[in-house]
């Protein structure tokens, strides 16, 4: 297995033939309940979505904001499990075979999962890449160099905090795209300005040739185009989430129209992205 | 048990004990771990840093801490001669304050202005807040909202001291979930904040660096049995929520193949129910909080809370290295009940005129259990890490009085 090409590298390269940015939209899988994440999943690429990030819910999500945590909780409360993830991923692949998905998480439900089961599963359900935030390379000989073997891309985060010294290091492993984590913080907080990270992912581009997605405090259709004019993605999530838990009623439950509400936001943020100048 | 040359040499350089510790933390901290473990080395040897220690644990925590003989205790078990080492006399009440003053000294040296901690208890939080004070610097303590709640004594001393404290109502509200909090604060305020850890876990260097600081209860108790006894005591016994304390009393002894040492984890209502928090008789291998370790998990791989009368038990995981020692065989763990620590909890106010902290109280719950068939001369130190008088309400309402 090549992790040269990959749906996301084919994605990517589509994307640079268009000449524009990409999208990519986070959602937990499981949120607010199985069925109706999976209606979300089934429209996000119709909607507008170039890529996926698929949640994988974790009980202790130490780098996300309160939207991702209660986005979380909800799923977990719901019965997710990393086998349903898995699972929604391979019934997605019968209807789109182009899209890619990373999963994105913690390590913990992997490491329970096993990590040769994890990775025969997930490339058998059509799983392109993983996030997994608390690998970092200094962690990564047990999934992350395992996940390049088995050709799944394995995308290394960089933060504001690595510096010149650590970045050889962080891209030495680096396939698919590498995601710039644009503010020192968790999940849906505030953002950087585009010129603040424009300078960034020079500093990245001066080493690495891969796409850039940047992410972390994009919340509008005006900031996913702002960040798109610079980056070669704009990774959305909290906002995302958010409208799922503003559609939920007394218990808990999904209300009627959730997931149009959702893809309709996703909707707005493509035409952002799209409308942006590269 | 293992074959290895010393127990005493980890972590290896990746900061791993065996397959556990290691540093599980988002890319935001790595470079941070990295300046802290590069600090540490620096100074850890350092004369004047030592020597800084040194003073300040004399002067104003009070050590060394005396290694008591409990001859009332030991005349009631009738067997070992059973041995204190009080460091519930230790101003602020317990052990922390060992590690909290040798990582604000680090602080200091590093240039960090702000500190952030997290506590389960609240004994960790007050040690904090009381070395913040001592040295003139902001300090933000995360609790659960829970913890709060059965632990009001010291949320009102850390704001005595200065500290802020912020509840901490997500997941569960527990220890847990204050470190989560923590972390993200630390992401989050990365120039100017050091995240000062209360036990022997979180990413390498926290796990090595803590258990060093705390290693002066150890080498102390080891110094004052040869005074008392002039030899090595036969049994090590101390509690374990995170392990600190009892890291501190084993580490200098780990390589005295003679001593037998025993932690005690918290069982809570029993094993056999969902309400412990024994992480390594109940659970498995994970990886949380920067490290892998036995935590308390499902089949999922997600973590639920542990359950013990003692809120500085009640974390779901251990200190990696203590799931090295339980692994290799050198360190032997038990659990205690919640009503064995609570009757302990009795007999030493009673017999010794010492209210200790339910913490320590399974430790001695456990001393009561082997001391009886033990002979008269083998000779017991038992870790009595924390005063009671934090936990009297608890006890109280837990014996059906209304204060």
């Amino acid at each position: 297995m090549n992790v040269n090409d990959t749906r996301i590298t084919r994605r990517f390269d589509a994307l640079k033939a268009e000449g524009r940015s990409g999208l990519v939209v986070f959602v937990t899988s499981g949120d607010p309940d199985y069925d109706t994440s999976v209606e979300i999943l089934n429209g996000l690429a119709d909607a507008g979505a170039d890529l996926i990030e698929l949640g994988m819910p974790f009980s202790d999500p130490m780098a996300d904001g309160p939207a991702i945590q209660v986005s979380s909780q909800r799923a977990l409360k719901n019965g997710q499990t990393l086998t349903k993830t898995i699972q929604s991923v391979r019934d997605y692949r019968t209807r789109d075979n182009d899209t890619p998905i990373i999963l994105m998480g913690y390590y913990n439900p992997i490491y329970a999962y096993g990590v040769d089961a994890f990775l025969g599963d997930a490339t058998e359900a059509g799983i392109d890449g993983l996030i997994i935030v608390d690998l970092p390379p200094e962690e990564e000989r047990e999934l992350c160099l395992p996940a390049i073997e088995a050709g799944v891309n394995f995308i290394y985060l960089t933060a504001p905090t690595t510096n010149e010294e650590r970045l050889p290091r962080v891209l030495a492993h680096a396939s698919g795209f590498i995601y710039y984590v644009s503010i020192t913080g968790i999940t849906g907080a505030g953002s950087a300005t585009s010129a603040d990270i424009a300078a960034q992912l020079d500093r990245i581009r001066a080493q690495s040739d891969l796409p850039i997605a940047v992410g972390f405090g994009i919340t509008t259709p005006e900031k996913a185009a702002d960040i798109a004019s610079v980056a070669d993605a704009a990774v959305v999530g909290s906002a995302v989430v958010k409208i799922i838990a503003d559609n939920l009623d007394d218990d808990g439950k999904a209300k009627p129209g959730l997931a149009d509400k959702v893809l309709g936001f996703v909707g707005e943020l493509a035409a952002g992205v799209r409308g942006a100048a590269k | 048990m293992s074959n290895l040359n010393t127990y005493r040499a980890g972590a290896d350089e990746d900061g791993h004990f065996g397959i556990f510790g290691g540093r599980y933390v988002a890319e935001t901290l790595m470079p941070l771990i990295l300046d802290l473990e590069k600090a540490y080395a620096k100074y850890k040897d350092d004369p004047e840093f030592t020597d800084e220690l040194s003073y300040y644990l004399k002067h104003y925590v009070g050590r060394p801490s005396p290694l008591y003989f409990a001859q009332r205790l030991t005349e009631h078990l009738g067997g070992a001669k059973v041995y204190f080492k009080r460091d519930e006399l230790n101003h602020t009440g317990a052990h922390k304050i060992n590690s909290t003053m040798g990582q604000i000294l680090l602080a200091n040296r590093m240039g960090k202005k702000r500190i952030i901690a997290e506590t389960g208890a609240g004994q960790h939080g007050v040690a904090t807040a009381t070395v913040c004070a001592l040295f003139g610097l902001e300090c933000v303590v995360y609790m659960g909202a829970t913890d709060i709640e059965r632990q009001a004594p010291n949320v009102f001393r850390m704001k005595l001291l200065g500290a802020k404290v912020v509840p901490v109502t997500s997941g569960t509200g527990t220890l847990k979930d204050a470190m989560n909090e923590a972390l993200r604060d630390w992401v989050t305020n990365v120039e100017n904040t050091y995240y000062l850890i209360g036990t022997v876990a979180g990413p390498h260097p926290y796990p090595t660096m803590v258990r060093d600081f705390q290693c002066v209860i150890g080498d102390e108790a080891k110094e004052q049995m040869d005074e008392a006894e002039s030899r090595l005591p036969d049994t090590l016994v101390a509690a374990i929520g995170g392990g600190s304390n009892a890291m501190g009393l084993f580490h200098p002894f780990l390589d005295d193949p003679t001593v037998d040492i025993i932690g005690v984890e918290a069982a809570g209502h029993g094993l056999d129910t969902d309400m412990h928090c024994a992480s390594l008789t109940g659970g498995r291998p994970g990886v949380l909080h920067g490290n892998r370790t036995f935590l308390l998990q499902d089949d999922d791989g997600q973590i639920y809370d542990g359950h013990s009368i003692s809120a500085g038990l009640d974390y779901p995981g251990i200190g990696p290295e203590h799931s090295w020692l339980h692994e290799s065989g050198r360190v032997n763990y038990v659990s205690v009940t919640d009503k064995e620590a609570l009757d302990a909890f009795q007999l030493c106010s009673r017999l010794e005129g010492i209210i200790p902290a339910l913490e320590p109280a399974h430790a001695l719950a456990h001393v009561a259990k082997i001391a009886p068939d033990l002979p008269k001369d083998h000779l017991i130190i038992m870790n009595l890490c924390g005063r009671g008088d934090k936990d009297v309400f608890a006890v109280a309402e837990h014996l059906g009085v209304t204060l």
